[in-house]
């Protein structure tokens, strides 16, 4: 029996497809996108089930892989560490090459078997599946595989109870209540800790973000306002940078300004104040925070 | 085209995936390379019941299904136990018992 011509158009589309997902697994930098390439394997497979007259399977597949075990493989690499990169060098001498060949060796070695094997005349499964799939394997499973289908009910527990132990943590030490935390806090303030919350992040006239620090009443910035994740990547800015920027936005505003003011002569005085209030905005920032309180109304007083 | 195509597919997946558990470092990919030869024994599975006109070949596929996930809660679990104690989720640093 040969498949028709529906589906032969399916496989075809499908199969080289799998196979590139698949082979993305195995190139992948990147733990993720070889997760995401799983998934789309195990759709493919879900979809030929079904086409191979496989419903409940192809249902099952759908629920059981991508939706339970990709997502679990998912969380894990979360709580591992997404960007955890392989190592490129050997332990083993010349293992990729004997990986690659014994690869190529278990291809070359299943499709010769496949290829000469004679399989007997397909029947399909029209008769088998006359009382609707589910029933049928319903009748199968319940019928001849009932100690099986509970020794599996007894290792899905037996998995779940290996799940909590070894992820479970026995706590060594006595949990911190709320009086022990801080007197921890006050018993560090030598050390250098702070009470009080950290300070936020700058606000400047042309920039608001998480990654320009604040700037102290003394003018200098604080580099723990800026996200601690921020600052170990080195993604962080510096408040000169930012200043230097709105500098030279306010130098050009002002020459802008100067420029026009000799054509209209009304528009002479409006500007000046305009020039005075955008500069006094930004360095306002260093130069205004000296003298008077950290509460300045400019954000970069922090 | 002829069902034994599906045989094919299943043999270049499960070589795939093979190569994957003995190339890649990462653990976690080394996982998933095994769930991809246990999809691939399936789909073969799958192919044969339909030869054979006998629902039995989807059955054991449901069970390799079962015993999968279970597999992977086990394993995942003992990767992140790996990872808590040595910061590391590659299989060549998993070498304690190597003198």
């Amino acid at each position: 029996m040969t498949a028709s011509g529906a589906e032969a158009a399916l496989f075809w589309v499908l199969a080289p497809l799998m196979v590139l997902a698949a082979l993305g697994l195995l190139f992948a930098r990147k733990a993720v996108h070889a997760a995401v390439c799983v998934m789309f394997v195990m759709v493919g497979l879900a979809i030929l089930y079904v086409a191979q007259e496989a419903p409940f399977l192809g249902v099952v597949q759908v629920v059981v892989y991508t939706g339970a075990v990709m997502m679990l493989f998912l969380f894990v690499l979360m709580l591992v560490g997404v960007d955890a990169a392989d190592s490129l060098t050997e332990t083993i001498k010349g293992q990729r090459w004997v990986g690659v060949l014994l690869g190529l060796g278990l291809v070359v070695v299943l499709l010769g078997v496949i290829a000469q094997a004679t399989f007997p005349p397909a029947v399909g499964l029209a008769e088998a599946n006359a009382v609707t799939n589910p029933v049928a394997l319903a009748r199968v499973l319940l019928g001849d595989y009932v100690l099986a289908m509970e020794v599996v009910g007894v290792l899905l527990v037996t998995a779940a109870l290996a799940g909590l132990v070894l992820t479970h943590r026995r706590r060594l030490s006595v949990r911190p209540t709320q009086r022990v935390l801080a007197a921890a806090r006050v018993a560090a303030l030598p050390q250098g800790r702070t009470l009080t919350p950290l300070p936020a992040p700058g606000v400047y006239a042309q920039n608001n973000a998480m990654d320009t620090p604040a700037l102290g009443p003394d003018g200098e910035p604080l580099p723990h306002s800026v996200p601690r994740v921020l600052r170990i990547r080195g993604q962080e800015r510096s408040a000169t940078a930012v200043l230097a920027e709105e500098e030279t936005l306010v130098a050009r505003d002002d020459l802008r300004l100067i420029g026009v003011g000799p054509t209209s002569g009304e528009a002479v005085p409006a500007p000046v104040g305009l020039v005075e209030t955008t500069s006094g905005a930004s360095p306002g920032s260093t130069t205004g925070g000296t003298g008077t309180t950290g509460e300045d109304e400019d954000g970069g007083v922090r | 085209m002829e069902i034994t195509n599906y045989l094919g597919l299943a043999a270049i997946l499960f070589a795939i995936g093979a190569t994957t558990v003995l190339l890649r470092r990462n653990a976690i990919v080394v996982f998933m390379g095994v769930e991809l030869m246990l999809n691939a024994t399936n789909l073969a599975f799958v192919t044969f019941a339909r030869i054979h006109g006998d629902v039995t070949g989807q059955v054991l596929a449901f069970f390799v299904m079962v015993v999968a996930a279970a597999e992977v809660v086990v394993g995942l679990a003992i990767i992140i136990t790996i990872f808590r104690s040595r910061r590391s989720a590659s299989v060549d640093d998993v070498n304690l018992l190597n003198s």
